[in-house]
Order: C-alpha cells, then structure tokens, then sequence
C-alpha cells in the first residue's frame, strides 16, 4: 500500500504540475481536435475545382457544348478565358492555373476525323495527383462524339507539363524545402531566446549596454546562414539522388528562400517572447507544423481543398514559399511571376519582427 | 544633486499586484562606499537593485544614479554599471575565457587593450587556471568570481550585486569582501544586497529592508550604538528553560538563543535591566549568570524588524 499512495502522490504532482502549464494543457485538446479537422475535411483526395483557363479558338457550338461538359464535370473551374495556347502556357508558369484547356480552330472538323486529338488538355505534371485527375478527363462522356467508341486517337489529348514522367520527388522536394527550413528556423530560434531566458542569461544580456534589436538580429543572423546551407544540401541531395532539377534562377529560389527564413525567425522570435519554456516553444512549433504540411499545398494540391482550408492555407507563409519553389525549380518561373507570393512572405516578416520585437523590452516588469 | 552620492532615490516603490515589494524607499549612497542592503528574503532587495538599473519600472518615486534619471534614461546608464545576478548567469557552455571575451565586445571595450585587460582580470579573480575550462562545469566559488570579473571588466563606476554571496563557501566569501574592498578603494561604489550579518557588517553603510521597509540606515557602527535597546547576555545551563522564563515577560522585547547563550533585548527606558533579567530568571530556578554587552548588528536586525506591539514597554 506504500507503494500504492507513493505511484498516487506522484501521480497529482503531475497533473498539478501539468494543469498550470497553461499551453500544454491547452495542446492536449487543441492538437487532436486540429488533427481531427484536418485531416477529416482539409485532406480530400477527391479533388476538385482544379484552377483552369480555356484557350477556345474555334468557338463554335460544339466547342462552347464542350467547355459546358467539362465544367459540369466540377473537377475544373473555368477562371480565365484567353485567346492563345502562349497565354495558357505563361499562366500556367505562374502558377495561376493547373490546367489549360486548348480548342483548337478546327475543333468541329477534328470531332470528325478520328485519327486526331480535337482538344488538348495542358496539365501541370508537377503534381502527378492533377495528372492523374486530367486523365479521367479523358474518359468524359461527349454526346456529340458519336464514334468515341471506335477512335484511333482519342478526341482530348493530355499534354503534361514540366514533369512528363509524373515522378513524386518532382512535386514533393520542393514543397519539402519549405517544410524543413520552417521546423528548423522556427524552433531554433524559439529555443535559443527561451534557453537564455531559462538559464538567467538574458537578465545579464539586458543589463548591459546590449539593445534589443542587436540582440535580436544577432541572434537571428547566423540561422539565416545555417537555413541557406540546409537549402544547399537539400538542393544537391535532390538533384543527386532524385534528379529533382532547378529550371529557373538560382538566385531568385535562395532570394525566395531568405524571405522565407526572415519570415519564420520572426515567427519563431515571436514565440520565444509568448513562451516561457523551451517544452512550449516546441509544442507551440509542432502546433505550427501540422497545418503547414497539410494546407500548404505540400501534401494535397491546394485546389483541392475545401474554401476554409484554403483560407487558413494562405495565411501560412510556407504555402506562399512552396509555390515560389515549385514554380522556379520545376516551372523556369522568376519571383516576376509570383509577386503575391513574394509581398506576402515580405509584409510576414517586416510584421512578425515588429511583433516580436514590440514584446521583448529590455525590463522585466 | 550632491556630486557625492552616486545614487539618490525618493519615495521609490514598486507594486507587484497586492503586493508592495518596496514601499517609498528614500537612499542616499555616497561614491566609493560599499553600502549594503541587509534583509530577510522577500524584503525588497532584488527589486530594489532592479529598479536602480532600471530592469523594473517604478511604480512611483525617482531615483539618480549616476547623475542619470532613472527609469528615464537607462539605456545611458547602463555602460557606466556592473551588475551582478543573484543566479549565476554567464554562459555555462562558453569557457572562461570566452565569456569574459563576450562581455568585453558587449561592453566596446576597447579592442587593444582587450587582451590585457582580460589577462588582468584572469590574474586578480584567480582565474587563470580556469580560463580554458567551461563556466558551467566550475564550483560555486570560481562562478562567484567569474561573475565578478565580468561585472567589472568593463571598469564600472557602481557596481550592484545582487546576493553575490548567496551560493557560495566561507572562504570564498571572505576572498570575494577583500575583492570588494579593493574596488571600493579604487573608487567604485558598491551596492550589494545580503542576508549575512558578518557581510552587513563589513560594509561602510547599511540601509535594513523589513518587507519592503527601509527601518534602519546608517553605519553598521551608528546603528549598533543606536538600537533603543539595551542587550543582556544570558549564560545558562539550560537556555530553553532560560528562555522561557523570559518571553513572557512584558518588558522584554525579544530573547533569541545562540548555542548555550540568549540574547535578551529590553527596551532603554526601563532603568535597570539586568536586575528584571537576574529577578525573572530566579522566579522560575534557572541557574545563570547575565551581563550587559554591546549590540550586535543581529541585535539591531532583531529589534528594527520587531512589530511594534512586541515593545510593549
């Protein structure tokens, strides 16, 4: 029975202790619930609402007949009309659609002839699931196709672009760039404020002639270094083992890249100013972390995902970062092309900084 | 302001929620004295040295240190002080050396004469064996000196030490006093907090806190010849029986028991005190022998911290 009321008093000393750790009893209700409604809505293999653009040259009965098809299919959302296969092509470079549609002017006089492709479907490979979705297309029921049956080549014809093989490594290295620069960036930076706050040092650090933003870039500086070098290795490894290529510039992906840290040092300092505890400042990271793989368009193709998701989606830096990897490395696009992107990841920073650096006061009181 | 003192607060508090942990404190501390603060923990010390360097915002009340407003201007005052925490908070993972160096960058030492200065410091806080060796891995007493060494390295004109001592053996104590006496005699002033009475009674000046109160400030010398009390010295065989037989007694402000000796504490306005001392010790058959001796600093700790019904004479 000694035994018994000892495992007990052990026991309530740590739900006491657990109990006023405010953030860590929060956590153990906020992470399975956002667990739970990620994973049960925001992950949906089911995708739809692609963003697409509709080049129609023939415009003619049965083409605008087809384009109705296609939209009643619900797996496409018709944002842009234009007039050339080049407009299709650059905007997909953007980043602004994953499927271009192209009707050719002969569109009605193709239906006919059955050796020949009517409508050529431009997809963006990089993503093999938006790939493997333009397929099915494929495979939609035309009522005006009257030998669908019996056609040496089949009426759409898809035209995968930028990773025609549809290997995964071409979509998953560059998402994974963003993923693994914002747990490190993050969390070190986090840890680094809070261990010094743990340990007493900061009471020293304020108490010389040190200021506040000193201390803060200078402790910030040097992970800028280790997250461009851990870019580095991420780059080589991926181009070694997994032929992963970087088509565009590769200054525009490191300038890409250091907006991106800026973004989650500042994020990260943030935190270190809310947290009390190196514990806390991981869990507040790992709280971080779910979402960001799984709304930014890492895992699941961004359109896919209900409005809500995405919303929350394009709050989080690292979604606006995986779109400026995927587009340089795998698209030839230049940050030109994505400046959204780019004023994002620019005003997070500049606000995230200003946050931190607003709460972290040289007093203690 | 009088260029004699170095610091010069009035009326300073500091309200923590409900709780007043320094209540219009008013300090005069002249240049190159060691002037100690001297109270139990929680009496206001830290917060205190806190605010004087302006880590804390008080929440009313002025203070000058150095000729500088604070919590005004802190920033400028903050090259010209050392401080010293109560928890040692250098960098355990960083050698001595590297540390001192740190706090020498920190502080924009000059850089030609870094090495020298550094060296020199090495020398005086007996550190140069260690300067290779990680801060964390070192006794309490060689952290102590560390500490020290960096809070002056940069030459400071006040230095404030918080519980320096607290964590630390007798000789490393009485080493680091001489290291203190040494720096007050280059004229630097000292501020250092503390719950020893042999350190409050080295120091030049002494201010006693009792929650947040100052109740005493003076030489420890004036304070000791001034305690309102007189102080009987109590011999027994049997000092728990001894002091019995005097607590209760209404003229006897307090009676406090060091090994077999009691010191009794009676307010000066009762005439003859030992006599009420012998005649109480008779009433109830405790064998011993009472004189009259001089205060100690403990004594005058004792009765400036007394609540004011327990002098009831």
């Amino acid at each position: 029975m000694k035994s018994f009321s000892r495992l007990m008093a052990i026991m309530r000393k740590e739900v006491r202790q657990m109990r006023r750790d405010r953030l860590t009893f929060a956590m153990i209700f906020g992470i399975p619930l956002m667990q739970l409604l990620l994973f049960g809505y925001a992950i949906n293999t089911d995708v739809r609402n692609l963003a697409t653009a509709i080049a129609d040259e023939a415009d003619t009965h049965l083409s605008r007949e087809f384009v109705a098809r296609l939209n009643a299919t619900q797996v496409t959302n018709i944002k842009h009309r234009v007039s050339t296969v080049k407009e299709l092509e650059r905007m997909m470079q953007a980043g602004e659609i994953s499927i271009g549609v192209a009707i050719p002017r002969d569109f009605d006089r193709r239906v006919i002839d059955d050796t020949r492709a009517a409508v050529h479907l431009l997809v963006d490979g990089s993503d093999p699931t938006i790939a493997g979705i333009a397929d099915q297309l494929r495979n939609m029921p035309l009522a005006f196709d009257t030998s669908a049956e019996s056609r040496k080549q089949r009426l759409i014809e898809v035209r995968p672009y930028y990773n025609p093989e549809r290997r995964t490594p071409m979509n998953v290295i560059p998402g994974l760039i963003g993923v693994i620069l914002m747990m490190t960036m993050m969390l070190f930076t986090a840890v680094a404020v809070v261990r010094e706050r743990e340990r007493g040092n900061l009471e020293l650090l304020i108490n010389t002639p040190v200021t506040p933003a000193e201390l803060m870039i200078g402790k910030v500086m040097p992970y800028i270094a280790i997250g461009l070098v851990q870019l580095a290795v991420i780059l080589v490894a991926g181009g070694v083992l997994f032929d992963v290529p970087v088509r565009g510039s590769i200054i525009d992906l490191y300038l890409a890249a250091c907006l991106f840290i800026a973004a989650n040092l500042a994020l990260g300092l943030y935190f270190s100013t809310a947290v009390k505890t190196q514990f806390q400042a991981m869990q507040l990271t790992f709280f971080l972390m779910l979402p960001s793989i799984l709304l930014s368009g890492f895992v699941f193709p961004f359109d896919g995902m209900p409005v809500v998701a995405q919303w929350l989606g394009e709050a989080l830096p690292i979604t606006h970062f995986i779109r400026l990897t995927r587009g340089i490395m795998l698209r030839e696009a230049d940050l030109g092309d994505m400046p959204v992107a780019l004023i994002y990841l620019g005003s997070f920073a500049v606000i995230a900084t200003t946050a931190a650096a607003l709460r972290f006061s040289k007093r203690l009181d | 302001m009088n260029s004699e003192l170095a610091i010069r607060a009035r009326g300073l508090s500091k309200q923590f929620g409900n709780l007043r942990a320094v209540d219009r404190l008013d300090l005069d501390v002249p240049k190159a004295a060691i002037y100690g603060f001297l109270g139990p923990n929680g009496s206001g010390k830290s917060t205190t040295i806190r605010m004087l360097c302006g880590l804390l915002t008080p929440t009313e009340g002025s203070a000058n240190v150095l000729g500088i407003e604070i919590p005004g201007k802190a920033t400028l005052l903050k090259p010209r002080i050392g401080y010293m925490t109560q928890k040692f908070s250098l960098f355990g993972d960083m050698t001595v050396r590297e540390n001192l160096q740190f706090i020498a960058e920190i502080y924009s030492y000059p850089q030609r004469e870094r090495a020298t200065r550094i060296d020199e410091v090495l020398e005086k806080y007996d550190l140069v064996e260690q300067r290779q060796q990680f801060a964390g891995t070192m006794s309490g007493g060689q952290k102590q000196r560390l500490a020290l060494a960096c809070a002056v390295l940069h030459k400071p004109e006040l230095l404030l030490l918080d519980e320096p001592t607290s964590a630390v053996d007798p000789q490393s104590r009485r080493d680091f006093w001489a290291n203190l006496f040494r720096l007050a005699e280059a004229g630097t002033t000292i501020l250092v907090s503390t719950h020893y009475m042999d350190e409050a009674e080295r120091c030049h000046r002494l201010a006693i806190l009792d929650h947040g109160v100052k109740v005493a400030d003076g030489s420890p010398q004036h304070l000791q010849a001034n305690t309102g009390m007189h102080v009987v010295e109590v011999l027994a065989d049997d000092p728990y029986h001894a002091q019995t037989s005097l607590i209760d007694v209404p003229a006897v402000a307090s009676v406090t028991q060091l090994g077999v000796r009691l010191r009794v504490l009676i307010p000066e306005a009762v005439d003859d005190p030992l006599h009420l001392v012998n005649l109480n010790l008779r009433k109830h058959n405790v064998f011993a022998e009472s004189r009259i001796v001089p205060a100690s600093l403990e004594d005058v700790f004792v009765a400036v911290t007394m609540k004011p019904e327990q002098i009831a004479a």
